[in-house]
């Protein structure tokens, strides 16, 4: 019974969250767009996260050079250390990193402050002005994302390649030559796509997961802390899912152009 | 101006309308009383297009508005004025810009434009001006209401204005205000109102119009005498405790 009912409810979700990206949709063009909101949130989500990703990238490049530079050492191979960085940062660890260090960031807050506008009947006093909700709070929540996770994305896998190069160059002893050309080498038209099209991806994934969840918000001040911890959890889990969906799916077809 | 026509609704199963219809002519202003749960603020939203009926029609202005699209309903909304329980101001503005709300977005005006407009509005509410920069959450519960309707009236020339239970929890000298104040637009604006609240004593200063909802249902629609003169047993069950408390006031000094 309780599976039914818990399965139910999955499909409930799903169901909702395709209307939900469907209306955002709509709502995206024609008038009015509104633009102040839209530059508040580029602000906030992208030049407010920025900080946090350059750490992320700094960290996890130098993480995984060191890791490699010591396994290829031991295979006399110390030198494709740039390529190993290119695959690595480039398709997996720069787009996924950063879009789970930004919905840990944004998510939570976006699910919370609208859906406490909801318990609140602070939406329904918006519609009540004739203002729709999605248009005024998700549309330009979105479309920040949308602009601002690749570009962060770009940023952190500069900084990573960055601290990788560092820790190639004054820890593991690679000249930086080597290091360089063996990047490029792998710096492909199939590992640029892979990595420009997944920011959009979660880019999504993050806007409406949580934009979804605040405007279902229901039962009160307890309803929102609920659905706020869900919305952290949700698109974690949905970056990661459909990262290997993509992975899976996508991937292979791009055999030709890495 | 407005018309209900038999509506019909329910959240998920559980009925909470059934067979409701009233009509408020322009000009008009009709109180609905009920206790808690009886769905009155249900019918306001229905009214705003806010909740959908499951059966029945919704007319606005002679306009029949129940399958009306999203877009044609903001339209109409634009002439309605809604003060909702518990105020629903907008906590992450000023009140500034929560009164001049309406006009920042839809209008061209400019910004000077509307902060003179918001302060006009504080005055006829008699608030402070130096209210203007300050976020409703330091405001007092009577304040907020009467930000609510600055919120309500400052749209350009509302035809209609909802209070869902402006005083409930006032103390007597902010609800007389409040009162004071929604007679006021009325008389100075020919606005048709309608006033949900549980306090009798207010309703009768407001209007001589009167709906009572029981369990979803009306069980009494008409005017004062009327209502005093009602045997429908809940209306007197109602009605009870302002009776007792018209009959006890002590008229002078007793010696
Ligand atoms: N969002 C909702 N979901 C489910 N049921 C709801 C919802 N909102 C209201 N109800 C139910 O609808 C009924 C009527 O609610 P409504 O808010 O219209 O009552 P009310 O007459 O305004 O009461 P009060 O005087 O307490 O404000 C109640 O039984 C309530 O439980
Ligand atoms: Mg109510």
């Amino acid at each position: 019974m309780g599976h039914l009912r818990g399965f139910k409810r999955f499909v409930n979700d799903i169901q909702g969250l395709t209307f939900f990206c469907l209306k955002m949709f709509r709502y995206s063009v024609g008038r009015p767009f509104y633009f102040a909101e839209f530059m508040d949130q580029m602000y906030f989500l992208g030049v407010g996260s920025l900080f946090l990703v350059v750490l992320t990238g700094m960290f996890a490049g130098q993480a995984i050079a060191l890791q490699f530079s010591i396994e290829l050492a031991d295979f006399g191979s110390k030198n494709y250390l740039g390529r190993v960085m290119a695959i690595a940062i480039l398709r997996e660890l720069g787009p996924v990193l950063t879009a789970l260090m930004v919905a840990a960031r944004v998510s939570s807050g976006i699910t919370a402050e609208i859906g406490s506008m909801k318990s609140s009947e602070q939406l329904d006093a918006m519609r009540a002005f004739g203002v729709e909700p999605i248009r005024k709070l998700a549309v330009p929540r979105f479309w920040a994302l949308m602009i601002m996770l690749p570009v962060l994305t770009i940023i952190c896998d500069f900084v990573a390649i960055v601290g990788g190069y560092i820790v190639a160059v004054f820890i593991a002893h690679i000249s930086p030559t080597a290091y360089w050309s063996n990047f490029i080498d792998k710096v492909s038209l199939g590992n640029i796509i892979i990595g420009t099209v997944k920011p959009f991806l979660f880019a999504m994934i993050i806007a409406s997961v949580s934009c979804y969840l605040g405007f279902s918000t229901s039962g009160g001040t307890k309803g929102v802390g609920r659905s706020t911890t869900d919305s952290v959890v949700a698109s974690s889990i949905n970056i990661l899912f459909i990262n290997f969906a993509f992975t899976r799916l996508v991937v292979p077809h791009l055999r030709g152009l890495m | 101006m407005i018309r209900l026509e038999n509506i019909n609704f329910a959240y998920r199963d559980e009925p909470v309308l059934q067979d409701v219809s009233f009509s408020v002519g322009p000009g008009e202003t009709k109180v609905i009383l009920g206790s808690s749960g009886s769905g009155k603020s249900t019918i306001l939203k229905i009214i705003l297009g806010l909740v959908r009926p499951q059966s029945g029609r919704v007319f606005i202005a002679g306009k029949d508005v129940t399958n009306a699209r999203e877009g044609q309903l903001q339209k109409v909304r634009r002439k309605m004025g809604m003060v909702f329980q518990g105020g629903a101001l907008f906590d992450s503005m000023t009140v500034g810009e929560n009164i001049g709300y309406y006009l920042l977005e839809h209008t061209n005006r400019s910004l000077a434009g509307i902060e003179q407009a918001a302060r006009e509005i504080l005055d006829y509410l008699g608030l402070s001006q130096g209210l203007l920069d300050v976020l409703p959450d330091e405001l007092s519960g009577g304040m907020q209401r009467r930000v609510a309707i600055g919120r309500a009236v400052a749209a350009e020339n509302p035809q209609i204005m909802l209070y869902d239970e402006p005083t409930t929890g006032l103390d007597p000298i902010s609800t007389l205000t409040i009162t004071k104040l929604i007679n006021k637009l009325r008389v100075e604006k020919g606005v048709s109102t309608i006033v949900v609240t549980h306090q009798i004593t207010e309703a009768f200063e407001m209007a001589d119009q009167f709906i009572v909802l029981h369990d979803g249902r009306i069980v009494f629609d008409g005017d004062t005498d009327g209502l005093l003169r009602c045997r429908q047993e809940y209306v007197r069950e109602f009605l009870q405790p302002y009776l007792a408390s018209v009959k006890s006031i002590p008229v002078g000094p007793t010696e």
